[in-house]
């Protein structure tokens, strides 16, 4: 006698622990087997772009803040990135080092997040409250600068909103130093345990090929072995001052992903350590050019981008002269990447479904706008 | 024999009891009958305090470890936090989905209960102090914690949900494979007591410490070593909590339970939790026995909070195993190695070299 068997078709989300937000994975299983996986999208458009185009530069920035708020600081820098290359302006150099600053933090902050995450979808509790025990120490600096903790509006078209505080480099330096001795127990915590090991390793591999074919880019990208940066290959603000490495790993399996994140860390306190000894030694204080409230850039078209912790964050903004933009596209890491999601999912478990999508590290209001 | 430990041992309650309906006049068949029954509603309300204050410990637990304070605002350290959220519980709406299938949802979570208290039976909590002593004691045990599988997959299937349907498979196919090496850990001691009743297998630990059967060397910490981590999957706790795992299958086969139907399934899971670590302490690490100092039941309790305990740390450091994972350790690696260490400890026992 044979038994009839069926596939079976599981709607994992829009409301599921795991999916990180409102993302749908519509499922085709056999079993425990994940046959196919179909991403649908679209549950958190909020008209980003288009809200975009009826408001004037400067209020485009906190709109930019939600497209991907985990990261905010960074939408707020590429828009007023692009907003500087129409109109030409040249940012102070104070300014300068603040964002990469306050960029750098803010990677560190959305890798801890990611940390914690992916260490609790496959099933560890613990991580995740200890990376958000480190996220907190660089979302009070963030809020002892800009009142904010979330959303910043901070980096603003010429430069920033305002200086930071005379205590803000000692307990930046503090927390630089925290989290780099914490690093050793993130890596204690899941590294060499054997049920970590056996969940990560050879799961999900994404070859350099695919993963340049699908578009990409950022840690997953080089967890696949490619060696592509923006802060070093388009560079932009001062990175091409500062001596850091990029970290990539060989085998791009889940395992590489989530120690590609741990790599960068340590890249990037080295990068916030050298702008903090940067900022000492400057005479000027000035932190914003002269930017017109009314500021229209002349009419063109400008593409900014940079390289965010999802990979390479873009805007395209056209002028037509006026004070408000013609069109705003932009460009974020994780829809790329979702959608490469079925081609690392054949045949796997749904459990390695999961451990997949945590190192993607899609956030959903990105791919959605 | 210490006084004061004498003067704090509750086995005579038990008698006292017994005299005491006796006094009233009953006939045999009404008079034990009403004694046990008197007994088992005594069994419960420990075991239900018990799960209470496990639910409140872990918490703690996790809390700790994770570097907060977990529950702070219902009296000290909110201990009486879990009596809250058992009322809380308790008025919730019964929430009831239309395609279930109504019997088999219903008794679910009954069934998981009931099974999760009925192991205390035959559980020896110190000198004397054990409902039914029967001579199939330890057997008793293995088939009544092996309900939880009925229980898991009816509500699994009575839910009508894809997720709790593979939560209940899950969890059927890792109790039933950890079942194996669970029965063949327990012979391993079984065989030197020639004994299957629970109250002989605590009285021949008696005596020095070192006869506790954990320190019978090699087989005994390899066979408590096998236990524990067959009882962590008996009892669905994580690295093997895999039938509600919330990141892949939401909660499981729970998915669908609300309001004390959920509950009856989430102290189960506690309860569960203090039977793997009673069961423990009463094979390896000689039960009720201890110093003179204290009386029997508290070595007893002390011992199993401290496996307990054990478990919770398991729970809170590691990640969870994936399903083929699972399998493959039980059957590659438990398995053999339970098998194994039989036959070591039955050459042992052959030989006579053992205590």
């Amino acid at each position: 006698m044979t038994l009839r068997t069926e596939e079976f078709v599981v709607n994992m989300g829009p409301h599921h622990p795991s999916t990180h937000g409102v993302c749908r994975l519509l499922l085709t299983l056999d079993g425990e087997r994940v046959k196919k996986v179909e991403p649908i999208i679209g549950y958190l458009h909020r008209a980003i772009e288009k809200i975009c185009e009826n408001r004037t530069y400067p209020q485009c920035i906190p709109i930019l803040d939600r497209f991907e708020y985990v990261t905010a600081m960074s939408c707020n820098y590429v828009f007023s990135l692009a907003a500087e290359r129409l109109a030409q302006i040249e940012v102070p150099e104070r300014a300068e080092y603040l964002r990469v600053i306050m960029l750098e933090l803010n990677r560190i902050a959305s890798h801890l997040l990611f940390y914690g995450v992916t260490a609790m979808d496959i099933g560890a509790y613990t991580p995740f409250l200890y990376g958000l025990r480190e996220r907190e120490l660089i979302i009070d600096l963030f809020e002892m600068t800009c009142g904010q903790r979330l959303t910043y509006n901070y980096i603003r078209i010429g430069g920033v909103s305002q200086d930071i505080p005379p205590e803000f480099a000692p307990k930046c330096r503090e927390a630089v130093r925290i989290i780099g001795e914490k690093m050793s127990d993130y890596e204690g915590l899941l590294n060499e345990n054997p049920i970590w090991l056996a969940r990560t390793k050879g799961i999900g591999i994404l070859k350099p090929e695919d993963a340049i074919a699908w578009g990409v880019s950022g840690p997953v990208l080089r967890a696949s072995g490619v060696k592509h940066d923006l802060r070093r290959d388009d560079p932009y603000s001062i990175y091409d001052r500062f001596d850091f490495d990029i970290p990539v790993q060989p085998n791009g399996d889940t395992f590489d992903r989530y120690i590609q994140r741990l790599d960068e860390i340590r890249e990037s306190l080295k990068i916030i350590t050298q702008a903090l000894d940067g900022l000492e030694g400057l005479e000027d204080n000035t932190i914003k050019a002269k930017v017109s409230p009314n500021f229209k850039p002349p009419a063109g078209e400008v593409y900014a981008r940079i390289e965010n912790s999802r990979g390479e964050l873009g805007v395209y903004v056209i002028s037509d002269g006026s004070k408000k933009p013609l069109r705003v596209k932009a460009r974020g890491g994780s829809y790329n990447q979702l959608q490469a999601l079925p081609l690392m999912c054949h045949d796997v478990m749904v459990a390695d479904l999961v451990a997949i999508f945590a190192t993607l590290d899609v956030i959903m209001p990105e791919v959605d706008r | 024999m210490n006084g004061f430990s004498d003067f704090l041992e509750l086995h005579p309650l038990f008698s006292w009891l017994f005299d005491l309906l006796k006094s009233t006049g009953l006939q045999d068949p009404w008079l034990h009958l009403v004694h046990y029954g008197a007994l088992s509603v005594m069994m419960f309300g420990l075991l239900a305090l018990i799960a209470l204050f496990l639910v409140w410990w872990e918490r703690k637990i996790a809390g700790h470890i994770q570097q907060r304070f977990g529950p702070m605002r219902h009296g000290w350290h909110g201990w009486y936090q879990t009596v809250m959220d058992a009322i809380k519980l308790l008025q919730k709406e019964d929430v009831k989905i239309a395609l279930r299938d109504k019997p088999v949802f219903f008794w679910a979570p009954i069934v998981c209960f009931v099974a999760a208290f009925c192991v205390y039976v035959v559980m020896p909590f110190g000198e004397n102090l054990i409902v039914a002593d029967l001579n199939i004691g330890i057997l008793y045990v293995l088939a009544i914690t092996t309900w939880t599988v009925i229980s898991l997959l009816m509500a699994g299937w009575g839910s009508n949900n894809k997720y709790a349907l593979l939560g209940g498979m899950r969890s059927a196919a890792q109790i039933v494979s950890y079942e194996v090496p669970m029965a063949l850990s327990i012979l391993t001691p079984i065989l030197f007591v020639s004994s299957l009743s629970m109250n002989d297998i605590v009285l021949s630990q008696s005596g020095p410490i070192y006869n506790w059967f954990i320190f019978r060397l090699p087989f005994g910490p390899i066979a408590f070593l096998t236990f524990i981590v067959a009882g962590t999957a008996e009892a669905n706790r994580t690295p093997f909590d895999i039938p509600e795992a919330e990141q892949e299958l939401v909660s499981g086969y729970n998915v669908e339970y609300s309001g004390m139907k959920f509950a009856m399934f989430f102290l189960a899971e506690f309860v569960n939790m203090f039977t793997i670590a009673a069961v423990a302490v009463t094979i390896f690490f000689g039960g009720w026995n201890g110093f003179e100092f204290l009386p029997s039941w508290l070595w007893f309790l002390g011992k199993t909070l401290l496996i307990v305990l054990l478990l919770m740390l398991f729970r809170w450091t590691y990640p969870r195993l994936r399903v083929d994972q699972l399998m493959v350790f039980a059957w590659k690696f438990l398995v053999p190695l339970t098998f194994a260490n039989l036959i070591i400890a039955g050459l042992f026992k052959h030989l006579g070299w053992y205590w």
